[in-house]
C-alpha cells in the first residue's frame, strides 16, 4: 500500500491487461490512422474514412444530447464512444463483433451533430461502419433472411408493401391480432413491438394518386415533384392526401411519378448500402429533376436520405442536381410563403416534437413552427427538450423495443407537461410512434403531422 | 483470483451487474477524457446513490484497488483518466437536481447533474448557476467541484468555489462527512474549501449545495475589433482601470477569429488582429452606461470599430464564435493541443508575442482564445498527429509557453486543473515547503493514496529535477492560483 511519502505518480498505466502494443503508455495521437501493420476491422469500400472520424477531438460536448447516454449513462452508448470505437476498430484494437452492440443501439438521430463544435459527421460515420457490420451479418439465420427480404424486397416494392398491408388490416379487422396478443403468440414469435406499433392501414391506401399529376389552385406558383414514400402510403395515406391538398392549395402543380420508389433511407441507416444506392438510381430515372422548382418530401427521414443522393452515389452529378432540389415540405412552405387566404381558424393549443432528421439531418427548426404559427387562433407551446429523438428512428422500435419504449415514456411525460391539446411532427414514423406513445398512456391525444393540420385549416377533405 | 476480478464480483453483488463495467471495449471507452491522456482502468463502476459509494469505496479499499471519480469526462487534465488502473467511479446515474430553494437562493444536486441543466431548471424562476465553462452543455458539476471550473464569467462572478457553500462527501475509509451547510459561513474549518478543486484526491462528493444567482435584468454585448494586438491588450486594463468589472472579457486572435468567422460566422471582421468580447451585466440603466463608457475607452485603446450586439439573437450569435471556437479551430489543423495557463492582464500582448515566437521556434503555429479580463490564456498550438514529432514538438512548444506564464508571474494552470498533464509543472510554482505541506494534507483524507493517485502533486522524485527560478517560498502576494476544469 502506498503512503503519503510516496503517492506513485508514474507516467504510464500500470493497468492490468493492457493488449494492444503502445498500451502501456500514454497515447499521444488522438485518434492514429491505422499504421501499415495493424489489421482494420473494416474490409468493405463504405468503410469509415479517417478523414471524418479523426475530426472528433473527443470533448464530449455531444454527451448529453445524446439519448441513449442520458439514458443508460455509459460512454459506450455515447456519440464519442461510439467514434472512439470505430476508430480503434479501424486501427485493429477491436474486432467487427464487439463494434456491434453499441453500433446497434444508437439511434442515428444526430441530435450529436447538431451539438458538435468540430463538425463531425456522425451519421455518416456511423452509417458506413454498419455497412461494414451488415456486410457481415450476426444473429440467427432467420433473422438474418427476414431482414434481408425486408430490406431488399418488401420496402422497394409498393405491390408486396400492398400485399403485406392488406394481410395485416385483415389481422386486424379479423381479430386476429387482438388474439395473438392476448395468447402470448405474438410475444413468442418476437413480434410483439411490432403489433404494439403497427398502426392501422390506412384505407383506401395512397397507391392509386400515383402516376398523375395534380393541378394547382388558383395561380401556378411552382411545379414541384411530391415523393410519397414507401410504407408511409399505406400507414399514413392521410398525411400523403394532405401533403398534396396543401400544396396545391398553394399552387403548386404536383406529379408523382410513376418511376419513383422507396428513398433508402431505412437501408442507409441499416447499412444496406448497395440497396439503397439501387432506390436512389431508380428515383434519379424516374423523372428530371430540371424540369420541376423542387423535389418535396412529408417525411423528414427521406428528405434527409435524399439531400444526401450526393453522398451515397459520390461522383454521379446527376445525384448531386438531384440532391440540390430536396425540399422538406415545411422547408418549402416557409420558403415559397404560405398562403393565408383560405386558413381558417384552429383555436387549440399544440406542442411541436422536432423530427430528429429534420433538426439534426437537415438543420431545419424554424419553418414547420413559422407554418404553424400561420395558423389563426393556434397556439404553440414549446416542449422542454423538443428536440430529443422519440424513440422511433426508422425501424429502431422494432430493434431495440426496450430503450424505444423507455424514450418514449419519457417524451410523453414531457408532452405532458406541455399541457397542449395536440401533439405535431414532421416525420410519419415519429407519428406512429407517438400516437403508439398516446395509446400506451392511455390518452387520446390527436398526433398530427405539420401538413394534415395545415390541411384541416385550409379545410381540405381528407 | 486478481484484485479486478475479486472487485467485480462484490460490486456486481453490492450494486448489481449492470453497474459494473469490465469487459475490454467497456473498460477501453473509459480510458480517456476530453484531453489528450490515456489509461485503463480495471473496472467502471455506476452508482446510483451514496450508498453505493461507501460500497464502491470499502471494496476498492478491502481489494487495494485506486479510485478515480468521472464526471462527464470533458476535462483536459487527465483528471478523469486512470492513470494506474483501477475503479473509475462514473456518476452519470446520479443526476438528481435533489432541492431548489429560491427563497434561499440555494440548489441541492448531486453529483452527475450537468451543469446547464441547472441554470435551465433555475431559469424560469429567474435564477442561475453562475460557473460557465465552455463545456457546460456536457459536464457535471461534481466535475466542475472536483477542478474548481471557471469559464467567461469567472471575470466577475469567481469561480465554483464561490458557488458552492457546502458537500457531502465519502472519505477514503467509507465514512460519510458533510462540510458546510447551506448557509455562507458555516463555524469550524473551511473544508467545502478545501475538497473544491481537489481533483479527487481527498474524497466522493455525493451531495453538492450550490449558490443559485438572479439572472441579470440587463446584458449588453460588445465587440471591440483591433488592428494591433497591443491596443486590445491595452484595453483589458484601461476598462478596469475606469472602474468597471465587466461579467466577461474574452480575446480572440487574428489567426483564430479568422478560422473561427470561417466556419461560425459570428460576423467578426477578417482582417482583424484581435477582438475583445465585453459583455456587462446589471441594472438596465447602469448597463446602458457602462456600455457607453466601455466603447469609450476601446475606441481610446486604438480599436477601429465598436459594435453593440442589437438584441438576443446578435449576442448569442456572438458568443457562438468563442463557445464554439475550438470546434472550429479543429477544423482547420488535424490536431491541436490546448493549453492552460494565467498571466498578468498587464503583460498580455508581450506573452502572445513571445507564445507567436515559440510556435515559429516549433515550426507549428499557435492561435489564442482566451479570458483577458482575468489573464487566463489558452493557447492552442496545432499540429498533424500522423507527422512523426509533431506531437511531441506541440508538447515542448506548450510547455515553454506555461513557462512563460509563470515567468511572468502567472500560474500554470488558470482553469483546466493539473491532474496528470501538469503534476510534473507544481515545482515551477511551489517550493518543496509548500508542496510537501499539500502532501500532508492530502494523506490526511487519502492516507493509503488510493483516491485518483498519480494526480495533482508530483511524485517525489521529479520535484528537484524540474525546479525552476521560483523562489524557496512564494510570497504572499504571489498570483494566487486559479484553478478550474472544464474547456475554456
Amino acid at each position: 500500500m502506498n503512503d503519503v511519502s510516496n503517492p506513485g505518480g508514474t507516467a504510464t498505466s500500470k493497468s492490468s491487461g493492457a493488449e494492444a502494443p503502445g498500451e502501456g503508455a500514454i497515447a499521444a495521437l488522438e485518434m492514429p490512422p491505422p499504421s501499415a501493420g495493424a489489421v482494420s476491422a473494416f474490409q468493405t469500400a463504405d468503410r469509415p474514412r479517417w478523414e471524418d472520424y479523426s475530426r472528433c477531438v473527443h470533448c464530449g460536448l455531444c454527451l448529453n444530447v445524446c439519448p441513449t447516454f442520458r439514458l443508460l449513462g455509459e460512454e459506450m452508448d455515447s456519440p464519442r464512444g461510439r467514434i472512439y470505437q470505430i476508430a480503434q476498430a479501424d486501427a485493429g484494437r477491436i474486432g467487427l463483433d464487439e463494434l456491434r452492440m453499441h453500433l446497434e443501439r444508437c439511434l442515428d438521430c444526430r441530435a450529436c451533430e447538431t451539438a458538435c463544435p468540430s463538425g463531425v459527421q456522425y451519421g455518416r460515420i456511423l452509417e458506413a461502419a454498419r455497412a461494414e457490420l451488415a456486410a457481415r451479418p450476426a444473429g440467427s439465420a432467420l433473422r438474418r433472411r427476414l431482414r434481408h427480404y425486408l430490406f431488399a424486397r418488401v420496402l422497394p416494392s409498393r405491390g408486396r408493401i400492398r400485399f403485406y398491408a392488406a394481410l395485416l388490416a385483415a389481422a386486424q379487422r379479423s381479430g386476429l391480432e387482438a388474439f395473438g396478443r392476448r395468447s402470448g403468440l405474438l410475444r413468442a414469435l418476437g413480434l410483439e413491438p411490432a403489433a404494439r406499433l403497427a398502426p392501422a392501414v390506412s384505407r383506401p391506401v395512397f397507391h392509386s394518386e400515383i402516376g398523375r399529376t395534380f393541378p394547382a389552385r388558383g395561380d401556378r406558383r411552382a411545379r414541384v415533384v411530391l415523393l410519397a414514400g414507401c410504407i408511409q402510403n399505406v400507414f399514413c395515406a392521410p398525411l400523403n392526401r394532405a401533403a398534396l391538398g396543401v400544396l396545391q392549395a398553394n399552387g403548386c402543380e404536383v406529379s408523382l411519378p410513376a418511376g419513383q420508389t422507396c428513398c433508402g433511407a431505412l437501408h442507409v441507416h441499416a447499412g444496406e448500402r448497395e440497396t439503397a444506392r439501387r432506390l436512389a438510381r431508380q428515383n434519379l430515372a424516374a423523372f428530371n429533376p430540371g424540369d420541376y422548382d423542387a423535389i418535396v418530401t412529408a417525411a423528414a427521414g427521406c428528405g434527409s436520405a435524399l439531400k444526401e443522393y450526393g453522398d451515397l452515389l459520390a461522383g454521379d452529378e446527376r445525384a448531386r442536381a438531384f440532391a440540390a432540389k430536396v425540399r422538406d415540405i415545411t422547408e418549402f412552405l416557409a420558403a415559397l410563403g404560405m398562403r393565408a387566404e383560405g386558413l381558417r381558424p384552429l383555436p387549440v393549443s399544440v406542442t411541436f416534437q422536432d423530427a430528429c432528421h429534420l433538426a439534426h439531418g437537415q438543420r431545419i427548426r424554424s419553418a414547420p413552427r413559422e407554418l404553424l404559427r400561420a395558423v389563426p387562433g393556434l397556439k404553440l407551446v414549446e416542449m422542454r427538450r423538443a428536440d430529443q429523438c422519440c424513440g422511433s428512428a426508422g425501424i429502431y422500435n422494432l430493434e431495440q423495443p426496450e430503450i424505444a419504449v423507455r424514450l418514449l415514456e419519457e417524451k410523453m411525460e414531457l408532452v405532458a407537461e406541455t399541457g397542449a391539446a395536440w401533439l405535431v411532427t414532421a416525420n410519419p414514423g415519429c407519428q406512429l410512434q407517438l400516437q403508439a406513445g398516446v395509446r400506451a398512456a392511455g390518452r387520446s391525444q390527436p398526433v398530427l403531422h405539420v401538413v394534415e393540420l395545415l390541411a384541416r385549416a385550409y379545410g381540405l377533405n381528407e | 483470483m486478481g484484485k479486478a476480478e475479486q472487485a467485480r464480483r462484490r460490486l456486481s453483488a453490492a450494486l448489481g451487474a449492470d453497474a459494473v463495467v469490465c469487459d475490454r471495449i467497456g473498460r477501453m471507452l473509459y480510458e480517456y477524457d476530453g484531453g489528450v491522456d490515456r489509461a485503463l482502468p480495471d473496472l467502471v463502476a455506476f452508482p446510483s446513490s451514496e450508498a453505493d459509494v461507501v460500497e464502491i469505496v470499502r471494496i476498492a479499499a478491502e481489494c487495494g484497488l485506486p479510485l478515480i471519480p468521472r464526471g462527464a469526462g470533458t476535462g483536459l487534465s487527465g483528471g478523469a483518466v486512470a492513470r494506474e488502473g483501477g475503479i473509475v467511479v462514473s456518476f452519470n446515474r446520479m443526476r438528481k437536481i435533489q432541492a431548489l430553494d429560491y427563497g434561499n437562493a440555494r440548489a441541492v444536486v448531486e453529483p452527475g447533474v450537468v451543469n446547464l441543466e441547472l441554470s435551465q431548471a433555475a431559469a424560469p424562476a429567474g435564477y442561475l448557476f453562475v460557473p460557465d465553462p465552455s463545456s457546460q452543455q456536457a459536464c457535471t458539476i461534481g466535475g466542475n467541484v472536483a477542478e474548481n471550473s471557471g469559464g467567461p464569467h469567472t471575470l466577475a462572478y469567481g469561480v465554483t468555489v464561490n458557488h458552492i457553500t457546502g458537500l457531502r462527501a465519502v472519505l477514503a475509509d467509507g465514512r460519510v462527512v458533510t462540510t458546510g451547510g447551506l448557509a455562507l459561513d458555516v463555524p469550524g474549518y473551511d473544508l467545502t474549501g478545501t475538497l473544491v478543486g481537489s481533483e479527487g484526491t481527498l474524497a466522493m462528493v455525493t451531495a453538492i449545495a450550490a449558490k443559485l444567482t438572479r439572472l441579470p435584468e440587463a446584458v449588453r454585448t460588445l465587440l471591440a475589433v483591433y488592428s494591433r494586438i497591443e491596443s486590445a491588450a491595452e484595453t483589458v486594463s484601461a476598462v478596469t482601470a475606469a472602474g468597471i468589472t465587466p461579467a466577461a472579457m474574452e480575446m480572440l486572435d487574428g489567426f483564430t477569429l479568422r478560422a473561427v468567422e470561417a466556419y461560425i460566422h459570428a460576423g467578426y471582421p477578417l482582417d482583424s488582429a484581435a477582438v475583445l468580447l465585453i459583455e456587462l451585466e446589471g441594472l438596465a440603466e447602469e448597463v446602458m452606461q457602462q456600455a457607453e463608457e466601455v466603447r469609450r475607452v476601446c475606441l481610446a485603446c486604438g480599436a477601429a470599430e465598436v459594435r453593440l450586439a442589437r438584441d438576443a439573437e446578435d449576442r448569442a450569435r456572438l458568443w457562438k464564435g468563442r463557445k464554439h471556437a475550438f470546434g472550429a479551430v479543429g477544423r482547420i489543423s488535424p490536431n491541436f493541443y490546448v493549453m492552460d495557463g494565467v498571466i498578468p492582464r498587464t503583460r498580455i500582448a508581450a506573452i502572445l508575442r513571445q507564445g507567436d515566437a515559440i510556435g515559429r521556434h516549433y515550426r507549428l503555429r499557435v492561435g489564442n482564445i482566451f479570458h483577458a479580463g482575468d489573464g487566463n490564456l489558452h493557447p492552442l498550438v496545432f499540429y498533424d498527429g500522423r507527422q512523426a514529432d509533431e506531437f511531441q514538438r506541440a508538447l515542448a512548444a506548450s510547455r515553454e509557453i506555461i513557462r512563460l506564464c509563470v515567468e511572468a508571474g502567472g500560474s500554470i494552470s488558470g482553469e483546466h486543473g493539473v491532474g496528470m498533464e501538469k503534476d510534473e509543472l507544481m515545482p515551477w510554482m511551489f517550493s518543496e515547503a509548500d508542496l510537501d505541506f499539500m502532501r500532508r494534507l492530502r494523506a490526511v483524507w487519502n492516507p493509503a493514496g488510493r483516491l485518483n493517485p498519480g494526480k495533482l502533486l508530483p511524485a517525489f522524485r521529479h520535484c528537484r529535477e524540474t525546479r525552476l527560478s521560483t523562489p524557496a517560498a512564494a510570497p504572499l502576494e504571489a498570483p494566487a492560483r486559479n484553478p478550474a476544469g472544464g474547456p475554456p
